[in-house]
């Protein structure tokens, strides 16, 4: 009936262009909000359909074996398991590479390729390069992880120490494997491409190298769909039992893998809930400033119904009003979340090695995101123009009936007196609305706390590696050996010059049962009371080291549904691979890994008779560790050698490339939320009793008083939504990392004072700016218009 | 003549806090079709309230209204809305224009959702703002917004015009122009007029005055000759 610029409609742009500063505001509250929604789902949505992609297309195997040596032959009876539709066997041998720029020893993998026919599982993606011929002597593919850590290139010789001899190896070219996303050396927690490294090798050739022609100690199985993996696992362990076959596993147990889903439930942890929390933080502040403004609109509402506009003509006026504010705000927290979103999940595509990339971001993800924050806008407009509608336009035309003062908490303690005549009129504004004051102070507590719950990450990080490096693992280096060795190398290694202190280590890979809870890791023994690696309880104190029994950490307890007193069934995995039954003897907290320790003389006890070690931590001088590393170097038994200090540099690296990235866009989104929620509060109050602050002025009040009472208000406000925010921050935190918490790690909750100083700094600056921006606009409006009503 | 409003036992009361304050008590009367009435009255008598259930902008706690026999107190609120749109006029006493639009704009906001109006820039004509048709409530004086609330009240070509202190704010000369312009409506189209005012004076122009007190109609005088607008003493 009425045209589309209709004089409705006119009003309703000049009103929103009276109001741009806070539209804009609203807008951009509402855009990082639907922003960091989309981004985050995005970028998770995107890397799982990478992930799954490209298992899919590179036919990533669903259970894996290795075992001493078999016959070709038992590869056939493997692929006639019921369910196994394909079986592929292979050669996978370690060796020790020899890398003129590091002073450590770094150590790899070769893998064999079929020469006669193309892999059929774990195949490669060729970035560059060619593949090998069939029966191809001395050429290896290698990872690209290894080649980009080392500046490697095509054609570059690789020296290697195979099966006790040195080696010259040609790269012919650079791959990605699904199995080895991440290349992680056997027992590290971390990928290292810089001391790990993987290599693929013409069957044949590896085959003649290191022994085994005709056989294989390897084994890969794809599956049909829908069978259960269970059963395929139970008798695969049993044709390869008597070929020293360890305990297969499935895609879950397997190390890149593993890493690569750790990494994601994190991501996952991180960027669902804090997205989620944005999204109503900026509805809630939507809400409650459309509720607000439209509240401001009270008289015009009434006489825009005295007049003959009936309440759903007066309610679509102020819905589309709010409408304006919410497609703009989609439109740009859209464009912006797909924006940002396709560019973070290249990035983490990068982190992750996927080399193909396959972005996702759902519709539904959109939709919802769209729909919460205009269900907000329209919930809190609708509540406002309903409370205007309700009254008799007579009522609603004439200004607010002036509001009931009681003797308020002030004057009872008599405190009234004691205060100046303006801060009373503060004192009693807040009294008279103390439900309006509270609702602004939690949307500056909101903003509050979504910038402690972006900043405590890094903290927590940081708490995390300081007891882990600091506490925990006390040693500079650790070593690890090709074979279990007898105690007394240990011996040998203390009269290396510059050695000041060495402790034993034995590990032992394990399968831990309860009942149907089970398990795959390692038991770690240690001396009574080790001084380097070290195992703590909850305080951070050191745990002596049982002479019965095993200490496990709450994860791995967890898994296994054990606690203290419970019995755990033992499967040793190697060697004469009894099965024990210990008792648990403590239950640790650790932040990294899933850590099982015993005693290493009970250890040895149980295992068998003579004393042996797998490895040793080291304190060293270091003045003198260049020399170290080169001794250790040279001692061919040794192959793994960690230095403490570089794998909390690869940790911390990891961190930074991985969960800081998305730290950094909630810090950013956050602010800008934060600004938006305290520009708006300031905004409104002014719209509110901007007519009775002028009418003061007009009485004679200063400047500086009318200011005072304004931002008195705003600052109280202010002042009352910081310990709520502090808490409400905290408490998010600890949400978050409880829904990060996976295997390999949990983050404790750590923030540092700082960390809550320089959120209530953003807060407070924001404050400032806002009251400026604010305060400027209420200066320029001159007395005569301000008493005539025009804002 | 035919009356346009009869009003039987007309009461109504404002509840705040604790205190219960009676604005009408009882109130009976006529209005017949086309007059000119003044309402007076101190201040807290219950003429506003009286006015305000005329025009359909609140609903009595008891009694009729009727409006050409029809019970305005029985009326939904959508209905009442209707009532609002398509027979009356409202002049407030404070103005109540919208500041983000111009004059022009403000009368069209009414004629927009009328279905007889005339043109809005005749309205403004008739008031004496033609000119001014595109100046914003801010850029004018309380007088000329109160012209131009009168031009968005008649611009609907209403059965019924109610002006609430319509010159309260105005000085004389103003005031003399405002009164005017209701006057020539009220003759030129025969459009009911109800004014309240606080001047005794300008109730020499009605046909009919009503004085209220204490929610009541004291009583009701016919005025015999009319005076202009330039003739009273203000
Ligand atoms: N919304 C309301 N809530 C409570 N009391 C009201 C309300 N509106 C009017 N009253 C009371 O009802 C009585 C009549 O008010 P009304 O506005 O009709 O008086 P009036 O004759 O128009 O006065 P004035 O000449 O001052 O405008 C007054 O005592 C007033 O305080
Ligand atoms: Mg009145």
């Amino acid at each position: 009936m009425t045209p589309f610029l209709s004089v409705l409609n006119k009003k309703l742009f000049r009103d929103l262009l009276n109001i741009k500063g806070q539209v804009a505001a609203i807008t951009l509250v509402m855009a990082a909000g639907i922003a960091i929604f989309i981004i985050m789902f995005g970028v998770l949505d995107s890397l799982k359909l990478t992930r799954d992609t490209y298992y899919d297309r590179y036919q990533f195997a669903d259970v894996f074996a290795s075992l001493k040596r078999a016959p070709e032959a038992v590869k056939d009876r493997i692929s006639e398991i019921p369910g196994v539709s394909v079986a592929q066997s292979r050669v996978v041998f370690g060796v020790t590479l020899q890398m003129e720029s590091m002073l450590e020893p770094a150590t790899g993998r070769i893998i064999s390729l079929p020469d006669s026919s193309p892999s059929l599982l774990n195949k490669l993606y060729l970035r560059e390069g060619r593949m090998l011929f069939p029966n191809e002597e001395n050429a290896i593919l290698a990872d690209e992880s290894f080649v980009k850590a080392h500046d490697l290139s095509l054609g570059d010789n690789l020296t290697v120490i195979m099966n006790g001899y040195k080696r010259t190896l040609h790269i012919v070219g650079i791959v990605l494997s699904p199995e080895y996303v991440y290349s992680i050396a056997p027992g590290a927690l971390m990928p290292d491409s810089k001391r790990f490294g993987v290599f693929w090798m013409s069957r044949r050739s590896l085959e003649a190298a290191v022994n085994m022609k005709g056989a294989f100690n390897d084994i890969s199985i794809k599956t049909e769909r829908n069978v259960p993996i269970e059963a395929i696992l139970s008798q695969v362990d049993s044709i390869l039992k008597p070929y020293g076959g360890l305990i297969s596993f499935a895609r879950e147990d397997q190390l890149s893998n593993f890493f690569v889903s750790n990494e994601l439930k994190q991501l996952e942890g991180m960027g669902s809930l804090a997205p989620v929390i944005f999204l109503s933080v900026a509805a809630f502040l939507i809400n409650v400033v459309m509720s607000r403004q439209i509240a401001t609109q009270r008289e015009q509402i009434g006489m825009l119904k005295a007049v003959g506009y009936s309440n759903k003509e007066v309610s679509l006026h102020y819905l589309k009003m709010v409408l304006v504010i919410t497609v703009l705000g989609s439109i740009i927290g859209l464009s912006l979340g797909a924006w940002m979103g396709s560019g973070m999940t290249q990035m983490y595509t990068q982190f992750f090695h996927f080399p193909i990339l396959k972005y996702s971001f759902s519709l539904e993800v959109m939709i919802l995101a769209v729909f919460s924050c205009t269900l907000a806008a329209v919930i809190g407009t609708l509540f406002a123009i309903n409370k205007a509608a309700k009254l008799p336009p007579a009522e609603a035309m004439h200004p607010e009936s002036p509001a009931i003062f009681k003797v308020g908490l002030l004057e009872r303690i008599g405190a009234d007196q004691y205060l100046s005549f303006t801060s009373r009129i503060i004192m009693r504004q807040i009294e008279r609305r103390p439900v309006r004051t509270v609702m602004s102070s939690v949307g500056i507590a909101f903003a509050l706390s979504i910038l402690v719950f972006s900043f405590f990450m890094e903290d927590s990080m940081e708490y995390l590696m300081d007891v882990q490096y600091g506490i925990t693992q006390r040693e500079d280096v650790s070593i690890g050996f090709v074979e279990p060795k007898a105690a007394k190398a240990l011996e040998e290694i203390k009269t290396i010059p510059g050695v000041l202190m060495v402790e034993p280590l034995r590990n032992v890979p394990v399968y831990f049962k309860n009942k149907h809870f089970k398990k795959r890791g390692s038991i770690m023994g240690l001396v009574s009371n080790p001084l380097l690696r070290r195992v703590i309880d909850e305080n951070l104190a050191a745990v002596t080291m049982p002479n019965e029994g095993i200490v496990l950490n709450k994860t791995l307890a967890g898994i296994l549904q054990l606690k203290v007193g419970d019995t755990v069934e033992v499967e040793i995995l190697e060697d004469k691979r009894q099965t024990l039954t210990i008792s648990v003897a403590a239950i640790t907290q650790e932040f990294i890994g899933l850590g099982a320790f015993m005693n290493i003389h009970q250890l040895n006890k149980v295992l068998d008779s003579t004393p042996k070690i797998t490895g040793a931590s080291l304190l060293v001088d270091q003045n003198h560790s260049a020399l170290l590393y080169k001794k250790l170097k040279a001692i061919p038994a040794i192959v793994g050698l960690n230095i403490t200090s570089v794998l909390r540099q690869i940790f911390e690296d990891i961190m930074a490339e991985n969960l800081l990235k998305m730290v950094a866009t909630n810090v950013i989104f956050a602010s800008f939320i934060s600004f938006g929620i305290i520009y708006n509060t300031a905004r409104i109050t002014i719209s509110e009793r901007g007519r009775e602050l002028a009418s003061l002025r007009v009485l004679g009040l200063t400047r500086a008083e009318v200011a005072y009472i304004l931002f008195g208000e705003l600052g109280l406000i202010t002042l009352l939504s910081l310990p709520i925010g502090l808490f409400l921050g905290y408490s998010m935190s600890v949400g978050m990392t409880e829904s990060m918490d996976s295997e390999l790690f949990r983050i404790p909750v750590y923030i540092k004072n700082s960390t809550y100083g320089y959120a209530v700094l953003i807060v407070l600056l924001s404050a400032i700016v806002s009251f400026y921006l604010v305060w400027r606009q209420v200066d320029s409006i001159d007395l005569v218009s301000a008493q005539k009503g025009v804002e | 003549m035919t009356s346009l409003f009869k009003t039987e036992q007309l009461k109504k009361s404002y509840v705040t806090g604790d205190t219960e304050i009676h604005a009408l008590r009882g109130v009976t009367t006529e209005i017949p079709s086309g007059e000119l009435v003044v309402m007076l009255g101190p201040s807290g008598s219950g003429k506003s309230t009286f006015l305000n259930i005329l025009g359909g902008l609140d609903q009595p706690a008891s009694g009729k209204v009727l409006f050409k026999g029809k019970n305005l107190a029985n009326l939904s609120d959508h209905e009442l809305t209707y009532y609002r749109r398509e027979h009356v006029g409202f002049v407030f006493q404070a103005y109540n224009l919208v500041p983000s639009l111009t004059a022009l704009e403000n009368v069209a906001l009414v004629t927009e959702i009328s279905p007889n109006p005339m043109d809005p820039l005749e309205a403004l004509a008739i008031v004496g703002l033609k000119n001014r048709a595109n100046h914003f409530p801010s850029q004018m004086s309380g007088g000329e917004q109160q012209r131009v609330a009168i031009a968005r009240a008649l611009a609907k070509r209403p059965e019924v015009l109610l002006c609430d202190e319509p010159t309260g704010a105005l000085d004389s000369e103003t005031g003399i122009v405002v009164l005017s312009a209701l006057m020539k409506v009220n003759e030129a189209y025969a459009t009911t007029t109800i004014i309240i005012t606080h001047n005794a004076a300008i109730a020499s122009l009605a046909h009919r005055v009503i004085h209220f007190s204490d929610g009541m109609i004291h009583h009701v005088q016919i005025n015999e000759t009319r005076k202009t607008p330039q003739e009273i003493a203000w």
